[in-house]
């Protein structure tokens, strides 16, 4: 059954709509600020700008993350650069409608119009603050910002520091941030893992936490609690997230009341290190950028096992630029991908088991110069060599398709407040922007948009009504209800002393996800994809192996917990994906495709967010956020 | 596919109270494509086999940026490769039947908290002491503002890619932060943003260090060899005459 779902969505114009909430928001006077107790989860690019700005404004924050130091987030691996309609000279032809053109287009038209719109609006400030605090963006020879294309966009509008570009920003959100650690107003919590919520009469009122150090389960009381947790892509073992990456917190939150929308829509990045062998623990994004100047080919004769450097100009087929000769090399991440997975399916692929496309920088090397290439990509030139032991200056890379963004995530309304009173989830782990598919460079600008003008300005409404205190008798309940819940998770791991460690189950899992639930999907394949994770999950719960002492670090534990979240995540991905029965984006469903073998979008049925309420012990339910467009109409995405 | 059998001698403690020993495991048929990481969790899955506790290593992305990995291999910071972090360290760089003696961090500012991982916290009290630009959000000027020529862009660049893994400190003999610090000071002291607080962040940095109890610089260069970012020891002259 399905129900309809209410995004508040600002009345009138969404042109200039975020500016007058803006102007609307209530004022909150700095003495009741001090006495509200703000809890804000991960110290990514959101969570770590979030706390800072919340902070600056006079609220307490505490901040919570499982590594040892918020500069540790996943967010500094971003490599490739951040999105923003920002004028650098007066002939540029980009602006903000551009921006939200190809967002919503990107998004194949699953995305919140009015979101995608206040993004492009904000980008450009996010540019300014960045720069403010000291982000060393590349610059051109004249001493202004520089710019780089990325791929679904025909204009050069991605600011870069050199392939680190997560890195820069997430280390200018985390100097905020520790300016005000120093300052106090920032309690810092590291090594702690959120695994459940205090929910008082269907309110968020605070966390539990592990502390990963002794063991002991802490409770973090709070007016508001942010969610800044990143994806969840590491259900598929084998992925570019932080082997630490998980969906825990947001997982329980989904059980606690909190709607889970679009979950099978995951980005699977088209230029990532193949797997090389067994016991390979993740793989490693090259960064899109290189696209700019590397071209993807394979041989055209199949099986073709010789040097490249032997397979002459005209045996090789730049396939994309082939088959989309406006985008070419750019096209958006899901189309290549499907691309390189279809051709390496018919035999055309390289490497050792021909799971693998070459990404080229000879012809950009030859034109432009070795030392401009390696001043361009240098970290990742380095990083292919380490990891693979071979040199892209000498030889072309070998890529292939890895399981990256998650587009879905819990579902928030404009002001991104989840389903959950007092529960705010901000950058990757909401499903606002994004839709079927996320245009390149744009999830940095979007967790630093949620990060440091959104979530900060949005959350003033919902603290205006609960200024008073939150120390109750019914609270004392709520927060002990939580712990001994938390505590029987915990018991009933350990207490199964299996004989199987927890990587093992974690690997399986992966092999059915990306089998049933990747690059391609289609109806057979999602329901056998069902009752194999049914079986994972029995086995799973009856013979892992977890070491017993609990009062100490046990890494083991850590993982288990989030293994657990992640088999029933799983099912409701595959769930969801067997739902939508369209392609679109990322989502691929074999059955609904034009004759070219490109996606079949059903705007009249699927135009929608699916977003899942979790029912204890019974199948969820679906209910959906209608998606309209005023400014832009729904047209076939085309990259020819 | 290449395959080799390596010793590892590893430093076990179970907590900052206990007594810690070098225990011995040796590991065969390894694939050289394998990350020296990656070998280590092929060992934790056999100890979970037989009912030991798996050996505790901090790591994350796995892609020699996030800075969460780093002990000692053979006494050298990261290892025996150049400007490379643990996780990127591949077993292709080990002959066959070589013993590799993997042991903590080694220093008083960064107290083990188990086997091979230790708290590393001081380095983020570094920068809370001053390593940020201090203006509020919401107040910045146009990013094109200021002017930033391509050298000095760069420059500051290869400054703030220091990735905060300690590598510096540990290789020092004095225990010295003095790289780590001058590469934050160094990062935002080339930049105009970074000009206004640029004398007190320097002072107060170095106090900062003092009070921590890192030692001082004494021109030994280890900390350069040890960085896995290449980030060069010329800086820590630079910041002497920071706050002069």
């Amino acid at each position: 059954m399905s129900y309809f779902l209410d995004p508040c969505i600002p009345l009138g114009n969404i042109d200039g709509a975020w500016e007058r909430i803006q102007k609307s928001l209530p004022y909150i006077s700095l003495g009741n600020k001090n006495k509200l107790q703000i809890v804000v989860v991960g110290g990514g690019l959101a969570g770590a700008s979030a706390a800072a700005t919340l902070a600056e404004q006079g609220f307490p924050v505490k901040l919570i993350t499982y590594n040892d130091s918020p500069r540790r987030a996943h967010s500094v691996a971003a490599q490739g650069g951040i999105n923003a309609a920002k004028k650098i000279r007066e002939d540029d032809c980009d602006g903000v409608n551009e921006l939200f053109v190809d967002t919503v287009r990107g998004g194949d038209f699953r995305a919140r119009e009015a979101s995608c719109r206040r993004l492009a609006e904000i980008s450009s400030s996010i540019i300014d603050q960045c720069v403010n605090q000291g982000v060393p963006f590349a610059r051109d020879y004249d001493g202004l910002l520089s710019t780089r294309r990325f791929g679904g966009a025909l204009v050069s509008r991605t600011f870069y520091a050199r392939g680190q570009t997560g890195q820069q920003l997430l280390y200018g959100a985390y100097q905020s941030l520790m300016r005000q650690v120093g300052s106090r107003r920032v309690e810092l919590l590291p090594r702690r893992d959120v695994i459940e919520f205090i929910n008082l009469n269907g309110v968020i009122r605070g966390v539990v936490t592990r502390n990963l150090l002794n063991g002991q389960l802490e409770v973090f009381q709070a007016h508001a609690v942010i969610l800044a947790t990143g994806g969840y892509s590491n259900v598929y073992f084998l992925s570019t997230n932080s082997i630490k990456s998980n969906a825990s917190a947001v997982w329980r939150a989904h059980k606690q009341g909190a709607f889970f929308a679009n979950p099978s829509l995951t980005q699977i990045h088209p230029t990532c290190i193949p797997v090389g062998g067994e016991y390979q623990s993740k793989l490693t994004l090259m960064s899109e950028s290189l696209r700019n100047d590397g071209r993807i080919w394979l041989p055209r004769r199949s099986h073709d096992i010789r040097d490249p450097s032997e397979i002459s100009e005209s045996e090789r087929d730049y396939f994309l630029e082939r088959l989309y000769p406006s985008y070419g090399n750019l096209v958006p991440r899901d189309v290549a991908s499907r691309r390189a997975k279809e051709l390496c399916d018919q035999g055309f692929g390289v490497g050792n088991d021909g799971r693998s496309v070459y990404l080229d920088l000879r012809d950009a090397i030859q034109k432009k110069g070795a030392q401009e290439i390696k001043a361009k990509y240098g970290n990742l030139i380095e990083m292919y060599e380490r990891i693979v032991g071979e040199d892209p200056m000498t030889m072309p890379m070998r890529i292939y398709p890895a399981p990256h963004y998650t587009m879905g995530g819990l579902w928030v309304d404009y002001n991104l407040m989840s389903t959950l009173p007092g529960l705010f989830v901000l950058g990757e782990a909401n499903c606002t922007v994004h839709g079927a598919n996320r245009l390149g460079a744009n999830a940095l600008l979007q967790c630093l948009a949620d990060g440091y003008f959104i979530g900060p300005c949005s959350i003033h409404s919902w603290l205006e009504g609960h200024t008073f205190s939150i120390s109750s008798h019914e609270m004392d309940q709520a927060c002990q209800d939580a712990l001994e819940n938390t505590k029987k998770r915990i018991d009933d791991l350990i207490n199964v002393q299996g004989e199987i460690p927890v990587d093992i189950f974690h690997r399986a899992l992966g092999e059915i996800m990306i089998n049933r639930c990747g690059i391609t999907r289609n109806e057979s394949g999602l329901l056998a994809g069902l009752e194999e994770i049914k079986l994972l999950k029995q086995k799973f719960h009856h013979q892992v192996r977890i070491p017993i002492e609990i009062n100490c670090p046990n890494p083991e534990l850590e993982k288990a917990l989030r293994v657990a979240d992640f088999l029933e995540l799983a099912q409701l991905m595959l769930s969801d994906a067997l739902s939508r029965k369209e392609s679109c984006g990322a989502h691929f469903r074999e059955e609904y495709q034009t004759p070219e073998g490109e996606t079949m979008r059903d705007d009249e049925n699927y135009a929608h967010i699916a977003a899942w309420e979790y029912v204890p012990g019974s199948e969820p339910i679906k209910h959906l956020e209608n998606l309209s467009f005023s400014l832009l109409k729904p047209n076939k995405r085309s990259y020819q | 596919m290449k395959k080799i059998s390596l010793v590892f001698r590893i430093w076990r403690q179970k907590s900052q109270l206990s007594k810690g020993q070098f225990v011995e495991y040796t590991l065969k048929d390894l694939s050289t494509n394998l990350s020296l990481l990656e070998a280590l969790d092929k060992l934790n899955e056999e100890l979970i086999l037989n009912g030991d506790r798996p050996i505790n290593f901090d790591h994350d992305c796995r892609e020699g940026i996030c800075g969460s990995c780093g002990f000692l291999v053979n006494g050298q910071p990261h290892g025996p490769k150049d400007a490379t972090t643990i996780c990127q360290l591949y077993l292709r760089n080990f002959k066959d039947h070589t013993t590799l003696t993997l042991e903590p961090l080694q220093t008083k500012t960064f107290p083990v908290i188990q086997d091979l991982v230790v708290d590393r916290s001081s380095l983020d009290r570094l920068i809370m002491s001053g390593g940020f630009c201090s203006d509020d959000v919401g107040k910045a000027p146009d990013a094109n503002f200021f002017k930033v020529n391509q050298t000095d862009a760069f420059s500051s660049f290869q400054t703030a890619t220091c990735i905060g893994c300690g590598a510096c400190i540990a290789s020092c003999r004095n225990a010295s932060a003095s790289l780590f610090v001058a590469a934050k000071l160094a990062h935002l002291g080339q930049l105009p943003q970074g000009q206004l607080l640029r004398s007190k962040r320097a002072s107060q940095m170095k106090h900062q260090m003092l009070s921590e109890g890192f030692g001082s610089c004494s021109n030994n260069l280890d900390c350069e060899a040890a960085c896995p970012k290449e980030i060069s020891a010329n800086w820590i002259s630079w910041m002497n005459r920071e706050d002069d």
